[in-house]
């Protein structure tokens, strides 16, 4: 396939560098100002180094990019919320041209689910979102195997900075605030942690889970969500004493969305510590499937946008 | 199976009235326990028993068999004098075992919420007797902790009896209870396999 990626942040850059690992070309790569484009395959290691050492990423205007020939538009570009954009015009034009789209932007599949599958439904192209939900775990694919109307539920941890910071007050018996603190120092946090520990990142990941489940239906503002800003040690103390612990926990039914800090078995699958992140898929056949991996980074990410795209039928 | 274990099934089997009234005077009961997967746990809790006059009989220990809080379901068969069957439930509740059914008696599910906030302040009291009330449920033990003092954000952890099926909608109570008085209310994980 060819792959035009939009976006050239941790997870843009880390699909070029792969996607010839995985048997892709990269014909275009944009940024938000510039993009260097060539059918024949852009100078990849070129792009990257400009784009690091802070030169344009390319000579090329940002629109270029849907002018050049290529079959999958990846679009990464940072989550927007509310109406999605720019991302979900990058979106409806690559449908409208017939191409197929990955998403690693969460913003169009939680806000404007059934706009995207509307304008599918008129293109030949298709869209696949793996790498919205979970980062490296096959969350979206495994509930496409087990077919979506089997599913009964999804739960899980699926925000690495808030898990390692309940794992750290835990282990250490320090507050909130010393955490953060410590998380930011080193790089787990961003300097502006509020959608992760606000408990806005999770939920978008498990409104995309709803709408997966129930064919659409629900945006951000359906969902039910708390942070863990107000959980202080002596909480997770006393939740020890009964051999329990507090995660950060996000539930997807067909009826809805809650995302909350949440009383789970201290040794139980869904206590996993640090950034790791895991999903719990309940299944009206199967029982529960656990999958449990790390939910962020460039190269992991980018394992799923190229698991995606090698999915896509041939246009 | 040997003499004494026929002997056993036996006795369970039969109605409670007319069941072994053996020279002591000593009947079978049924205890149903649900125990936190943790070594050491089933010991702890049949020591209470031993301690307090009561002959073991079987363990069933359903350990493949996990109830919705991540707890394991324990059936213990016991004998005992009538008279110190109620000393054994005390003794295994002071040990701080989840006792769910005991001879006849059926206690539902028990349900731990941690709660956060302003606690002393905002009438720790009255918000228990609100969630006694208005979730159906019975506070069985408290334990707070207030390291900044109790004029500070203070934490308190609610161990509560609900009668069976009863957990959603009195969870659902006890969130209205916290949101009415500021306080974040942190619950079990009551779905899947945890």
């Amino acid at each position: 396939m060819r792959l035009a990626i939009l976006g050239a942040g941790d997870v843009g850059r880390s699909v070029a560098d792969l996607a010839g690992e995985y048997g892709h070309d990269v014909v275009a790569l944009a940024d938000s100002t510039t993009a260097t484009v060539d059918p024949g395959g852009i100078d990849i290691d070129g792009a990257l180094e400009r784009k690091v050492g802070g030169d344009a990423l390319g000579s090329s205007d940002h629109d270029a990019v849907f002018e050049s020939d290529y079959d999958v538009l990846v679009e990464a570009t940072p989550t927007t919320l509310d109406d999605a954009e720019p991302g979900f015009s990058h979106v409806k034009r690559a449908l409208e041209a017939d191409r197929h789209v990955v998403l690693a932007n969460k913003g169009p599949v939680a806000e404007r689910y059934e706009e995207l599958r509307a304008l599918e439904a008129d293109s030949a192209g298709s869209i696949r979102f793996e790498a919205t939900v979970g980062g490296a775990i096959p969350v979206l694919s495994t509930i496409e195997d087990s077919t979506p109307q089997a599913v009964t539920a999804v739960r899980g941890v699926l925000n690495g900075t808030a898990n390692f910071i309940l794992t750290r007050m835990a282990a250490e018996g320090l507050d909130y605030e010393h955490v953060l603190a410590e998380a930011q120092d080193l790089g787990v946090a961003e300097a502006d942690p509020t959608f992760d520990v606000d408990g806005t990142d999770a939920a978008l990941k498990f409104v995309i889970l709803a709408n997966v489940l129930a064919d659409g239906g629900f945006a951000l503002e359906d969902a039910t969500v708390e942070g863990i800003q107000s959980i202080p040690g002596s909480a997770l103390d006393l939740a020890a004493e009964d051999g329990r612990t507090i995660r950060l926990i996000g539930e997807a039914t067909r009826d809805g969305v809650r995302v909350g800090p949440r009383l789970v078995p201290e040794n139980g699958a869904l206590a996993v510590t640090g950034t790791r992140n895991i999903v719990q898929i309940e299944t009206r056949n199967a029982g529960s499937l656990h999958s449990s991996g790390r939910g962020a980074g460039g190269p992991e990410t980018a394992t799923a946008v190229l698991s995606d795209v090698g999915r896509l039928p041939p246009l | 199976m040997d003499a004494r274990k026929q002997e056993v099934t036996a006795m369970v089997d039969k109605p409670a009235e007319e069941d072994a009234e053996t020279d002591g005077g000593v009947r079978a009961y049924t205890v149903r326990l649900e125990l936190v997967d943790e070594p050491g746990e089933l010991l702890r809790t049949l020591e209470p028993i031993a301690d307090n006059g009561g002959n073991l009989l079987s363990i069933h220990h359903e350990r493949g068999n996990i109830t919705p809080r991540g707890h394991i379901p324990v059936e213990v068969d016991l004998e005992c004098p009538p008279e110190r069957f109620d000393g054994i439930v005390d003794a295994l509740r002071d040990a701080g075992v989840n006792v769910i059914q005991a001879g006849a008696e059926h206690y539902g599910e028990e349900v731990n919420v941690v709660l956060v906030g302003d606690l002393v302040e905002n009438d720790l009291s009255d918000t228990l007797s609100r969630i006694e009330g208005e979730a159906s449920a019975v506070v069985r033990d408290l334990s707070l902790s207030a390291p900044d003092g109790t004029e500070a954000v203070s934490s308190a952890r609610i161990r509560l009896a609900i009668d069976s099926g009863r957990s959603d909608a009195a969870l659902e109570a006890i969130r209205s209870i916290g949101s009415d008085k500021e306080l974040t209310v942190v619950e079990p994980l009551l779905g899947g396999e945890a």
